[in-house]
């Protein structure tokens, strides 16, 4: 179901935690395998978390299925809908929003020509509204791919990662 | 303990319990929806808020633990502001379709809305609407908008069926209740989360809109399927049983029922109720009254005892009789002057017989398992013969108990498990032997056994030391071990280990009048043939009370051969099946437990009372009516009862059911060398131990009830091929089916479900098998 | 840009020096000099623990509890293992230090986290770290490794006899798991739920076992505590306030970043600090301890000192130091609405009260907003929030209250006007 890297990572995870908690990695450990599938994954649906890959990470864990089901719709970042090849999400937090969050989101919509929430059709780009990222000091800013975060992103900024993301 | 007060009524508590406790001692009502005495504090839904002076916020009574001088107000203004505040918010998103809602009248949510709440919504959004959910044939979860949040199903699946399959996911107000993805509710106890769930977001799935419930009239009763004899509420309109629900008692169900106990009542209503009586001639079977049909059973049986003999004559009754009627039966029968008397149909080892010196039964309390130290569970499959104990156990092994197993596979019981001994049936004995040696080594002691041949592992030893160590022990035979050929040299390393430990000894018994048959004597004496010898020696006439044998017998394909040259073969029996209408040529039909007063005697020798709920259906008679009148015709003395009371009051005349329990055999005899051989494990489904639970829709309707499949051990699996089919040989018969590793199972076994029409050809249940690459 | 000021945690920190955050820059600036001072110096555990108590820090996640204090809760007898867990999920809109302290400058906080598991009889260390700032937390793994090749962690470190493990976990999006109880049973693998109290972490911590959860910044100023002593530290503030503090300014000034000055320092400097207003725009309305705190008009700001106790009497709170700062151009009931859309979403979900009273006062304030308010709709929120507060598990409901009565207290007009007029009274842009 994972590669024997992202197993390996896993493991690694695993690791940090007293042996009777392996539980403690799920969080770790589902991050691990949605960002495989992201990487691996040809088509939208390919680079989301689905039930063979969560119930994959369970048993590993030795958890049940619907305890990481319960994590993975939880916390935001897991994808658990089809996604495209560059995930974009802008923070519109009120502090960003007084600088730009809301402008640079709108900005990258019109530019790809896809609402808030929408993958457009080619399956490339997602465009997602975040909460704050804890970096509103340098806003407008945005994650791509949930790892990579950029910051200031005025519309000539916006323009240049774009181009970047092709 | 500690002084506090509740609304100015002075009380001690003990220190670590809660508010919410407190007031529950003193019958102090707060209003609660997560809290729920069996199950962890969520403290989530907030109902329970309650104003304690000096702490500045209300604060919940189900999370707040007592502290000496604590002054408590639950109905003070800011009680009073906090409770109807919570109610408010619970009910914004919550439909108001209480007219077509299944927890109408029932409802918690409903009850507490009426007493907290306001009456006017201010809330004028849009609600909250949720997607429902598939559980599977017995948990509805269609209208889930209905939910509050509470948990307590989520809780319940975890803490108490010991793994998770309901979990809430999402977040926020989006938060679902849900199994996961794909699958649905399995647990052998899933139906309480009907009752836990306060709303009628989670409901009876068989249950559902057939009827609202104040139209139910609630009548007590008792299960009658397995040993522990759990106590219900069986709810009827209009002369039909609708629906079952725990009556609560702490001693054996405690506030739960199993899915076997709960929807089995489907069977009762089912179309295969025999509804009168019926005579076979000319190969057909035509209707019949009762008159006629009685003078033709006494003619047979005098027909058959005058031509062969009483010898030819075999009495087989089902274990799921009441007392009432099992003492009749082997009253008529030895009246009758016929010794070949049983109950066991689903044995196969007898050899212990001229040892025992009374009943068997479980040695102990059923409420004392929660308080033991260390338990030796000997050959059962827990969680589908005894779902009940099993949750109990779980309970147990999360606090202080050790629980070991020696089985014949290494079945996930959901609890912790201290050691584990696994070995084919054959070798159960030899396995229970290092136990009992290393015990010996351990703590001295010695033992008329043979154990010179026995190597001692390091898993025998750790269940040892932990029935040594163990200030209350004991040791338990299942349902599995009690089938085996070699059950009497088991039973006796059992009681072994038990009398060497100090501990308590005794069996998980099966049905749920195992031990009432054993104490009224349901059992061959005076040299009577068992059950096996009255199919292995085919008789002329068998008399069969409540009992299947194809279903019900070790060895079913010896069973049904022998039922088919029978001369007659009349059946007291509440359905008409199949089987019965191919061998027997006399129908009877007889009340279920539903339909008739009685008893039961559960594992533990506690005689359960219960009443007929409903009329019986049809021409249907209560069993021990037949068997009165039966008497009567055949012309024999002590019949002239004219109750079930009296019935019972003859066999209690002669001494309490419990003078008459003893599980210590007069000598210690048992044989624990090694034997090689491919055996079959033909264990009987959860949903396939009586004809009530045969003719449940919904309960055949779950996985647990699916087509068998050959379960192979992993060195048989591997040696075939890893086969996906196989076809298997016992006795002469062959049967192909599907086959799947079961990487638990001891080397050398096949699992292959009895009970089933797919393995009615085969034979003993834990006999030698044939099997090849299918 | 984050630009700081000199203070406890950035002094001497080139944040525009790549290698800025690596142990070997840390040791140049002095790193370390606390721990081993403590270990070979042989300083005990009580006086650790002592001298931060002296040092007056206060707990810098929001809350402000006191450091010292909360170190000394820690069983002393407990045989077993004890955590220490350090909070770096920063996710109170407003606030950005703590993925600061990361970047530039994690092994302070490495330090900081050995002292406390040395002074508490700690086993070892986890940092739950925000997983939106990823490449953080990547980072900080990378700085783990380098204390650990440099004997700082593992065991018997620096010859003391003393053995304790440190290591990063991360968050996945959910700004609950910043509340210490969500944040443990995130760690332990669950669904972030905060858990009730009692019993506390002290004693029922991380998997049941006695635990010490503080902030980054917290940590991070403990070793300049050790090293240069309670009594600096204290003096860099000032009474019951002491040390230095980062400030997060964002919002409509020129140059929002983190700003680390004395604690009492007038709000008027820090914004000047922060390069004034942007665009010469008039001063609205400032949220002083990021957004879960009551905002204040720029007015009332303008006359008070950035500490605890001065933002207090004012009616708000410090919080994390997260400094919003608005201009005459905010409409008040859009920029709440984002807030209260913000609790809605975040809400773990298991109250009554937060779970459906988030949704509810979204729901109201996003129809005002949009011109559909009705008459009783303020008395409606303050109610719901009444209903709301003091009423959960943990103080997510309160932090999503406290914007919503601060907000129509002390902006009333724009509301009763949005909801009189259906249009608001301020022509709002977000810029
Ligand atoms: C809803 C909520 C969110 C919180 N978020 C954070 C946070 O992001 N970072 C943080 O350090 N503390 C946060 N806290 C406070 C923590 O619960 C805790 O008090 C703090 O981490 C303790 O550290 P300190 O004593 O060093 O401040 C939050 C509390 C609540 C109720
Ligand atoms: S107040 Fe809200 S966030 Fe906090 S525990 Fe309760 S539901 Fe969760
Ligand atoms: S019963 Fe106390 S909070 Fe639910």
């Amino acid at each position: 179901m994972l590669s024997a890297q992202s197993l390996a990572k896993i493991d690694r995870e695993v690791a940090k935690y007293p042996a009777d908690q392996k539980r403690s990695a799920v969080m770790a450990a589902l991050r691990i395998a949605l960002t495989e599938r992201r990487e691996l994954g040809q088509t939208p649906d390919a680079r989301c978390l689905n039930a063979d890959v969560i119930e994959f990470v369970a048993n590993y864990l030795g958890i049940a299925p619907v305890a990481a089901y319960e994590v993975a719709t939880f916390y935001n970042m897991y994808d658990m809908k089809p996604v495209g090849q560059y995930k974009i999400t802008v923070c519109t937090n009120l502090p960003c929003a007084l600088s730009g969050g809301v402008s640079a989101a709108k900005y990258i919509s019109e530019k790809l020509g896809i609402a808030i929430g929408e993958t457009s059709a080619d399956g490339k780009y997602t465009l997602l509204e975040g909460e704050c990222m804890g970096a509103c000091g340098d806003a407008p800013v945005l994650l791509v791919n949930n790892h990579h975060m950029c910051s200031h992103m005025s519309p000539e900024a916006i323009d240049k990662k774009l181009a970047e993301l092709k | 303990m500690l002084e506090i007060e509740i609304d100015g009524k002075k009380l001690t508590a003990p220190q670590g319990s809660t508010v919410m406790e407190a007031a529950h001692s003193i019958g102090t009502y707060i209003p609660h929806f997560c809290y729920h005495k069996k199950l962890s504090i969520a403290a989530n839904c907030r109902m329970c808020l309650v104003e304690v002076e000096k702490a500045p916020k209300p604060l919940p009574a189900c999370a707040t633990p007592v502290t000496d001088g604590m002054k408590v107000h639950t109905h003070s203004s800011m009680a009073k502001t906090a409770q109807a505040g919570v109610m408010e918010f619970l009910l914004i998103n919550h439909p108001l379709d209480c007219p077509i809602c299944d927890q109408g009248g029932e409802c918690q949510l409903q009850d507490i809305a009426v007493g907290y709440g306001k009456s006017e919504s201010r809330y004028q959004e849009e609600k909250r609407s949720v997607p429902g959910k598939d559980m599977g044939p017995l948990v509805s979860a269609e209208e889930m908008s209905r939910c509050i949040h509470c948990t307590r199903c989520v809780r319940f699946t975890e803490e108490i069926g010991g793994f998770q399959e309901i979990g809430m996911a999402n977040r926020g107000e989006f938060s679902e209740i849900l199994p996961f993805l794909g699958k649905t509710v399995t647990s052998e106890i899933s139906g309480n989360v009907i009752d836990l769930c306060p709303v009628g977001a989670l409901t009876s799935k068989p249950f559902r809109y057939s009827t609202r419930s104040w139209e139910l009239s609630r009548r007590k009763s008792v299960a009658p399927h397995d040993g522990l004899g759990a106590n219900l509420i069986v709810q009827v309109k209009q002369n039909t049983v609708m629906r079952v629900l725990p009556l609560e008692n702490e001693a054996i169900n405690e506030c739960w029922l199993s899915d076997r106990d709960r929807f089995s009542y489907e069977g009762l209503n089912s179309e295969r109720r025999l509804k009168n009586p019926k005579i076979k001639f000319d190969g057909k079977w035509h209707d019949t009254d009762w008159e006629t049909a009685l003078n033709y059973v006494v003619k047979g049986l005098n027909g058959v005892s005058a031509d062969h003999g009483k010898d030819a004559v075999g009495f087989l009754l089902g274990a799921r009789s009441t007392t009432e009627e099992l003492y009749l039966a082997q009253k008529l029968a030895r009246a009758f002057g016929v010794t070949n008397i049983d109950y066991r149909l689903g044995r196969s080892d007898f050899s212990a017989d001229a040892l025992r010196q009374g009943g068997e039964w479980l040695g102990l309390p059923v409420a004392e398992l929660s308080q033991l130290d260390a338990l030796l569970v000997v050959g059962s499959t827990l969680r589908s013969e005894q779902p009940l104990i099993a949750a109990r156990l779980r309970q147990a092994a999360r606090k202080r108990l050790k629980l070991s197993v020696v089985h014949v596979a290494d079945d996930e019981l959901l609890m912790n498990v201290h050691g584990k001994l696994l070995a084919a049936p054959q070798n159960l004995a030899g396995a229970l032997a290092q136990v009992l040696k290393a015990l010996i080594e351990i703590k001295g002691g010695d033992t008329a056994i043979d154990l010179s041949s026995v190597e001692v592992s390091a898993e025998a030893r750790a269940i040892a030391q932990s029935l040594a160590d163990g200030e209350k022990g004991a040791v338990v035979i299942g349902a599995l071990a009690q089938q085996l050929p070699n059950y009497a040299s088991v039973y006796a390393v059992t009681q072994e280990i038990a009398r060497v430990a100090g501990g308590r000894f005794g069996v998980l018994s099966d049905a749920a009048n195992s031990v009432g048959a054993e104490a009224v004597g349901a059992l061959p004496k005076d040299g009577g043939a068992n059950a096996a010898e009255m199919f292995a020696k085919p008789r002329k006439a068998y008399f069969l009370l409540n009992t299947e044998p194809e279903f019900d017998a070790y060895d079913a394909a010896g069973a049904v051969a022998a039922l088919k040259q029978a001369q007659t073969v009349i059946a007291l029996t509440a359905f008409d099946s199949e089987g019965l209408a191919d061998y027997a040529d006399v129908l009877l039909p007889i009340a279920p437990f539903s339909e008739t007063a009685g008893s039961f005697v559960n594992m533990e020798g506690r005689l359960q009372l219960f009443n007929g709920v409903v009329k019986p259906l049809g021409e249907t008679r209560p069993a021990w009516k037949v068997l009165r009148v039966l008497g009567n015709l055949l012309q024999l003395d002590g019949f002239g009862f004219n109750s079930a009371e009296d019935v019972r009051a003859e066999l209690l005349a002669v001494g309490s059911i419990e003078s008459r329990l003893n599980n210590a055999l007069s000598d210690v005899r048992a044989d624990v060398s090694a034997k090689a051989a491919t055996v079959r494990v033909g264990e009987v489904p959860m949903f396939a131990v009586d004809a009530i639970c045969r003719n449940a829709a919904s309960l055949q309707a779950t996985e647990h009830a699916a087509a068998p499949v050959a379960l192979l051990s992993a060195d048989l699996y591997a040696s075939l091929g890893e086969p996906t089919e196989v076809l298997l040989k016992q006795g002469g018969a062959e049967v192909r089916m599907g086959a799947r590793v079961d990487a638990g199972l001891a080397a050398g076994c096949v699992r292959v479900a009895a009970a089933s029409q797919d393995t009615l050809a085969l034979g003993g249940r834990f006999d030698a098998i044939e099997i090849k690459r299918g | 840009m984050a630009i700081f000021k000199s203070g406890v945690i950035f002094e001497g920190v080139d944040t525009q020096d790549a290698n800025a955050w690596r142990l070997a820059a840390y040791e140049a600036r002095g790193g370390y000099a606390a721990l081993k001072k403590i270990l070979q110096g042989a300083m005990p555990q009580d006086e650790v623990i002592a001298e931060v108590k002296n040092s007056g820090l206060r707990g810098r996640g929001g809350a402000g509890f006191p450091t010292g204090l909360k170190w000394s809760f820690m069983p002393r007898a407990f045989q077993g293992d004890k955590y220490v867990v350090c909070n770096t999920d920063e996710g109170e809109p407003g606030t950005f230090k703590d993925r600061d302290i990361l970047r530039f400058n994690p092994h302070a906080l490495i330090e900081g986290m050995i002292i406390g598991g040395y002074a508490m009889g700690c086993r070892a260390g986890y940092n739950y770290i925000h997983g939106e700032i990823f490449e953080a937390y990547e980072q900080f793994e990378e700085a783990i490794e380098e204390a650990r090749a440099a004997g700082f962690l593992g065991n018997n470190i620096l010859g003391s006899g003393f053995n304790f493990e440190l290591y990063a976990a991360h968050g996945y999006g959910a700004y609950i798991c910043g509340e210490e109880t969500a944040l443990l049973e995130s760690l332990e693998g669950k669904k972030g739920q905060p858990r009730f109290k009692p019993p506390f972490p002290a004693s029922f911590g991380l998997y049941g076992k006695p635990t010490t959860i503080n902030n980054t910044e917290s940590f991070a100023s403990v070793p300049f505590i050790i090293r240069d002593g309670a009594q600096k530290f204290l003096e860099a503030g000032k009474p019951n306030n002491g040390g230095t503090k980062l400030f997060s300014v964002s919002g409509h000034v020129n140059r929002p970043g983190n700003y680390e000055i004395p604690l009492g320092t007038p709000f008027s400097e820090l914004l000047e600090m922060a390069g004034g207003m942007r665009d010469g725009k008039k001063l609205k309305a400032v949220i002083p301890g990021g957004s879960s705190a009551p905002v204040l008009p720029g007015d009332v700001m303008m006359g008070l000192t950035m500490d605890y106790d001065s933002i207090s009497k004012a009616g708000s709170m410090l919080g994390s130091g997260a400094v919003i700062v608005m201009n005459e151009d905010v409409c008040m009931v859009r920029a709440l609405e984002r807030l209260a859309y913000f609790y809605h979403e975040e809400s773990c979900g298991q109250c009554t009260p937060c779970r459906e009273g988030t949704g509810w006062l979204y729901k109201v304030i996003h129809r005002i907003a949009n011109g559909q308010g009705r008459p009783g709709d303020l008395e409606l929120l303050d109610s719901v929030g009444n209903n709301m507060a003091g009423r959960t598990i943990c103080a997510l409901a309160d932090a999503a209250v406290f914007p919503v009565r601060s907000f129509t207290k002390h902006f009333r007009n724009e509301f009763e006007y949005l909801i009189e007029h259906g249009k608001p009274l301020v022509n709002h842009k977000w810029c």
